[in-house]
């Protein structure tokens, strides 16, 4: 494949898994059973997926999408998208199509689009899906870029390395949660502590007194892997790989220990505040939410009128959408003026009509990438409330 | 003002030449967090904040943050030619092989000599990625 007998794009994809497999010193390519490509509107992206495609590339194996933007929605409701920026977002959805890919356009297709199984080898970039592949799923995957799981789809193999081996998989650190965690905010501000103190590991958690719920550990993954690069932890008795303490280091001890208090966590929330009073609107969603979140958002909003001139917007994928609007989630937040969105991302030139503006949102990452003007990050029910009162404390 | 080398083996992972004088981060560099017009890092608190990496030889510990906007950074510096000519890290991960194979640029670990040791800002550097060396330009 790399002296392009079949074809250009597929040599120029044998020749970055060949650069990856170098930098770990692989012994070899293993097959993959899926892939996740974390495809987004931008440059880096449009350039080696274009290559791909127009070098005759196809996907082998089953590789999803990441969001970017509902083109002809925005483009219907917003002025003043950047025509050039546009651009690169609809040539970047024209080429994953060309290669083949699911078009899911969603960063949790662990989901519903392309659900790896235990044990799967797999390759899924994108912050959340590499740590619950991993942790909560039990299939390996390495901390792959968009281009790499790309690669790797079409290819249908990647190095073997990193998390692929079981050694790789033990436990680094260990993480005793002291902290009550009430709610999947908790886990949130968990994971955006936790990745910042390691930086890099694999944090085996201890204290949890009940089994987190899907919402909680996709927070705590999406964070963890913002703040700081995790692609794996371990919750021993939570998490499929192990049960106890002992198992998830492999009979081996944890470089370091750290506790984690409920003072921890508010003093990580207080850290993410950069002001307080007006807010212009709220943006919820990243990660994507899922049915049960766009529910609760639904129910929060029940018989309420978001303030005139704020914005509400919720990113989910088109799946989780259609299921929203059957049960009428969709219909009670759009009554209370707010917006359900498909296939879109935060961080995307679609929401240049907020640039410089002051948002609230439930997510630290949001706040990180959206280059808010200043942001506030608090749980759902406050970004509801302050969309109703236009301000938040 | 005399000057003589040094060359210094090193392990290639994406090929290439690039010289430039070097600057050093200890902390892990996130190429989002730069101007993409200048270079100049824009991450608040970081100890490279205010200075630029254009045509430099970059010597950090790790890349850091998101893959999607890792890649894109750099990428984007180099469309606009303020990208570092070098890459020197110490941890490599597969979202910096991405970010230089993407962006061109030659990227080299395992340096035999501790980087943070032997390499100051500021000192110039040649980096052959495809023999494996470093050159370092000493003045006397």
């Amino acid at each position: 494949m790399l002296e392009g007998e079949s074809g250009k794009g597929t040599q120029k994809a044998m020749e970055l898994l060949v650069a990856i497999g170098d930098a770990y010193d692989a012994p070899k390519m293993i097959p993959i059973s899926r892939a996740h490509a974390a495809s987004s509107g931008q440059e880096g992206d449009l350039y080696f997926v274009e290559l791909l495609a127009d070098g005759g590339a196809r996907c082998k194996v089953p590789t999803s999408t990441n969001p970017v933007y509902d083109i002809p929605y925005f483009h219907r409701t917003f002025e003043g998208i950047p025509e050039d920026e546009a651009a690169v977002a609809r040539r970047v959805m024209e080429a994953y199509r060309r290669v083949g890919a699911i078009l899911s356009w969603s960063c949790l297709p662990y989901l519903s689009e392309n659900i790896p199984l235990y044990g799967e080898t797999v390759a899924f970039s994108e912050s959340s899906a590499t740590p619950y592949v991993n942790s909560v799923i039990g299939a390996t995957t390495n901390r792959e870029a968009a281009q790499s799981a790309l690669a790797s789809g079409v290819i249908g193999k990647t190095p073997l390395y990193g998390l692929h081996i079981k050694e790789n998989r033990k436990g680094t650190h260990l993480v005793k949660v002291e902290a009550t965690l009430k709610d999947e905010f908790d886990y949130t501000l968990l994971g955006y502590y936790v990745g910042k103190r390691l930086g890099y590991g694999i944090p085996v958690l201890t204290g949890l007194v009940k089994r987190p719920s899907t919402e909680e550990l996709i927070n705590f993954c999406a964070m963890s892997n913002v703040s700081g690069a995790i692609s794996m932890f371990h919750m021993p008795g939570f998490t499929v790989e192990t049960s106890t303490v002992e198992e998830a280091f492999q009979g081996g001890k944890p470089q370091d220990t750290m506790t984690v208090s409920n003072r921890d966590l508010e003093n990580a929330c207080e850290e993410l505040q950069t002001t307080s009073g007006k807010i212009d609107f709220v943006m919820l969603g990243c990660p994507h939410y899922t049915l049960r979140q766009i529910e609760q958002a639904a129910k929060l909003l029940k018989g309420k009128k978001i303030r005139a001139g704020v914005g509400f917007w919720i990113c989910t994928s088109g799946t989780t959408r259609l299921l929203a609007e059957r049960n009428g989630y969709v219909q009670t937040i759009e009554r209370a003026g707010g917006h359900v969105v498909v296939d879109t991302c935060i961080d995307e030139p679609c929401w240049i009509a907020y640039r410089g503006m002051t948002g609230m949102t439930d997510s630290p990452k949001c706040a990180y990438y959206r280059r808010f003007k200043e942001a506030m990050v608090g749980r759902l029910a406050d970004c509801v409330e302050a969309a109703v009162k236009g301000r938040h404390q | 003002m005399k000057s003589h080398e040094v060359t210094l083996k090193c392990h290639k992972i994406v090929g290439g030449y690039g010289e430039g004088q070097a600057l050093v981060s200890h902390e892990p560099i996130c190429f989002y967090l730069t101007d993409p017009k200048t270079g100049i890092v824009r991450e608040k608190g970081h100890e490279l904040a205010g200075k630029s990496v254009a045509g430099k030889v970059l010597v950090f510990p790790s890349g850091k943050a998101s893959s999607v906007v890792q890649i894109d950074g750099l990428f984007k510096l180099a469309q606009h030619n303020v990208a570092p000519k070098a890459l020197i890290v110490k941890d490599v991960e597969t979202v910096l092989v991405v970010s230089a194979f993407i962006a061109k640029i030659p990227l080299v670990d395992r340096m035999e000599k501790d980087p943070f040791q032997a390499i100051h800002t500021g000192t110039m550097i040649k980096v052959d990625a495809e023999k494996g060396k470093v050159m370092l330009i000493m003045r006397e």
